[in-house]
């Protein structure tokens, strides 16, 4: 009873909180989904939003939250899927063993990425970080015999026949990512990383190994990177060197920039509205697609500079200005101390972390 | 074979000089990493080239029209895209490439795809036991030209030093009264008019294709960061050392085609390792 009771008010707490309020509608409606849309083309829309929505949030991790441009994150992804391939088709490891050990060889990548950070900064890094899935690439051409070369590794076996099944799988996987990168970033760890992202020298001055900490978040971020990577390979079934390239080394940028950089759940949203927008501009207007997607993506940039997700909860949430209890936007009152949200007729700007 | 790589690598040289050369220009300068610089070139070449068939007017006259058509266009992007959001690198970079993106599926709708321009001065000869064309040479007399006149502009005229100026402190230069818009603007036509003449002299001697923009932003970005961000000489040099190394991976090595923007990008991160600020750089922290 006492336990009931205890997560009535937790549950009532959450959601007179309206950015709350929406996660948990949000978490609710994704885990019935599937329900009322089965059909395989829905599902496997849905489950290449769950693989990219990791993709983008370890890419949020590193450049984000550490502030260590990386260009190239197309790399973590690339080692993962081609190792967990390879394993598959070669060695015969079944998919529960070879997603693991592509991770892990993405988590090394990441140390290895990691040690140009060490000395380099802001562009320069970018562009080193760039240039190291065109050098793999370049690797996967020279072992084509082992690699497939151009055409790929085709034939990876799948994690599991059933779609829904699938779906379920890495939706869960994804949820575990988000919370995992909320405890890192809402730890001492994360605050480490925004300070390194800050001002790197006064972080040294105060005492942190930045060494340790910048290979942490690469070898983080790898380890997501690495876990969309292997579940990629094992649900498309071909991994070429398209995993590796330029553009979509690029794609965690624009999802993150778009949902919101250095917030946990801005990059989700950002593949969560942008992948299904470009999937429909294609059916609608094929060729064209590219231009309005990349339109509708600079307005948003120009217009919500920090993000959709920030701008939108801006909107529909306000801080009260007595005691900064989060509440709607449209209510006249607070609902903590009852003093009244408007001061002179304006409301009060909510500064979101 | 070396005479070959000679040849091949000067051109491809002397075209990442140009567009080094203004990229770097607006690095210093603007502050920014413009990721459609060489899709103005790229649409630049596309220009002269319909200009010059479609509408069948002289290549002469064709050239300086497609050079201020691309001018016009990229002052128009610099106002209405980058300049309202240039304080934060991570938008300017991506709606920059959207910018280069946006332009790119732009041309590939005319559908001129893998186009061959007819050459401006006809007429070929033996040059180290190597055919080449007069449009060649005419190519690297104008580069040349170019980045004589650029050296010239920038260390000789008033708006040159005010481009150094601002290079070097803003606000110092802001406070001796130069307008920092209009420079900027300035340093925009000229770098991209700059990418715009490598477009025009280039198009007769390569298949254009409207994504050609991409693998030279590579090449580019290599140059520019090898040679050190912001250092003029710097990238004219490494320019050279890349487009000689490329050009003699394309032609020894057999799959030479697939590995030479990975045999670039190698040797780039090892002087990188090196020396981190690039061989002449001075801007290692912004």
């Amino acid at each position: 009873m006492l336990l009931a009771q205890k997560y009535g008010q937790k549950l009532k707490k959450a959601i007179s909180i309206p950015s709350q309020l929406l996660l948990l509608i949000g978490v609710i409606s994704f885990i019935l989904i599937p329900v009322f849309f089965n059909d395989p083309h829905t599902l496997r829309l849905l489950i290449m939003m769950n693989i990219m929505a990791m993709f983008a949030s370890s890419w949020n991790l590193v450049s984000g939250y550490a502030g260590q441009l990386v260009l190239g994150h197309s790399l973590f992804f690339g080692v993962s899927a081609y190792v967990s391939a390879m394993l598959n088709t070669n060695l015969d490891w079944s998919p529960v063993a070879s997603i693991p050990a592509g991770t892990l060889a993405a988590v090394v990548t990441g140390l290895v990425a990691g040690y140009p950070a060490l000395r380099l900064k802001g562009i320069y890094l970018g562009l080193t970080t760039l240039a190291m899935p065109v050098v793999l690439s370049g690797i996967v051409i020279v072992f084509s015999d082992i690699t497939g070369g151009e055409m790929g590794i085709v034939g990876v076996s799948l994690l599991s026949r059933s779609r829904i099944a699938f779906y379920y799988i890495t939706l869960l996987i994804l949820a575990l990512t988000v919370f995992a990168i909320y405890k890192i970033t809402r730890s001492k760890t994360g605050l480490i990383f925004q300070a390194i992202r800050e001002n790197e020298m006064t972080a040294q001055a105060s005492g942190v190994n930045t060494t340790y900490y910048k290979l942490l978040a690469f070898s983080l971020s790898g380890l997501f990177a690495g876990l969309a990577g292997g579940l990629y390979a094992h649900f498309i079934r071909v991994v070429g060197p398209s995993v590796l390239s330029f553009g979509f080394s690029f794609e965690p940028i624009i999802w993150s920039s778009f949902g919101g950089v250095a917030t946990v759940m801005g990059p989700v949203v950002g593949v969560f509205i942008l992948v299904p927008v470009i999937e429909e501009l294609r059916a609608v207007l094929g060729e064209n697609a590219s231009l309005v997607y990349y339109i509708i993506l600079g307005v948003v940039v120009i217009f919500a500079p920090g993000g959709v997700m920030r701008w939108f909860v801006n909107r529909i949430e306000k801080k009260c200005p007595q005691c900064e209890t989060a509440n709607f936007s449209f209510r006249r009152h607070c609902r903590n101390c009852k003093s009244r949200m408007k001061i002179n007729g304006v409301l009060e700007e909510v500064k979101q972390s | 074979m070396i005479a070959n790589i000679f040849v091949i690598g000067l051109l491809n040289g002397c075209i990442y000089a140009l567009l080094a050369a203004g990229f770097s220009l607006m690095f210093s300068v603007a502050r920014i990493v413009n990721l459609a610089f060489t899709a103005y070139w790229m649409v630049s070449a596309y220009c002269y080239y319909g200009i010059t068939s479609s509408l069948g007017v002289h290549p002469l006259i064709a050239a300086p029209v497609s050079v201020a058509v691309v001018i016009l266009l990229s002052l128009f992007f610099q106002f209405v895209v980058i300049n309202p959001i240039k304080g934060s690198g991570m938008s300017v970079m991506i709606l920059s490439l959207a910018i280069g993106l946006v332009l790119q599926k732009i041309v590939s709708l005319q559908s001129l795809s893998y186009t061959i321009v007819p050459n401006l001065v006809e007429g070929t000869m033996e040059w180290f036991g190597v055919t080449v064309t007069y449009q060649y040479f005419l190519c690297l007399v104008v580069v040349v030209v170019v980045l004589i006149g650029l050296w010239l502009f920038l260390s000789k005229t008033r708006h040159g030093v005010a481009i150094r100026a601002i290079s070097e402190d803003r606000q110092v230069a802001g406070l001796m009264g130069i307008d920092e818009r209009f420079v900027i603007a300035l340093v925009t036509a000229v770098s991209v008019g700059v990418a715009a003449i490598a477009g025009v002299v280039v198009s007769p001697l390569y298949a254009l294709e409207p994504t050609m923009w991409m693998s030279h932003l590579l090449v580019l970005m290599a140059v520019v960061i090898f040679g050190g961000m912001g250092s003029m000489k710097g990238s004219i040099i490494t320019a050279f050392i890349i487009a000689f190394t490329e050009t003699s991976v394309v032609l020894m090595l057999p799959t030479g085609g697939f590995l030479r923007s990975a045999v670039v990008m190698a040797f780039m991160i090892a002087v990188l390792m090196i020396k981190p600020t690039g061989l002449f750089g001075t801007l290692a922290e912004e």
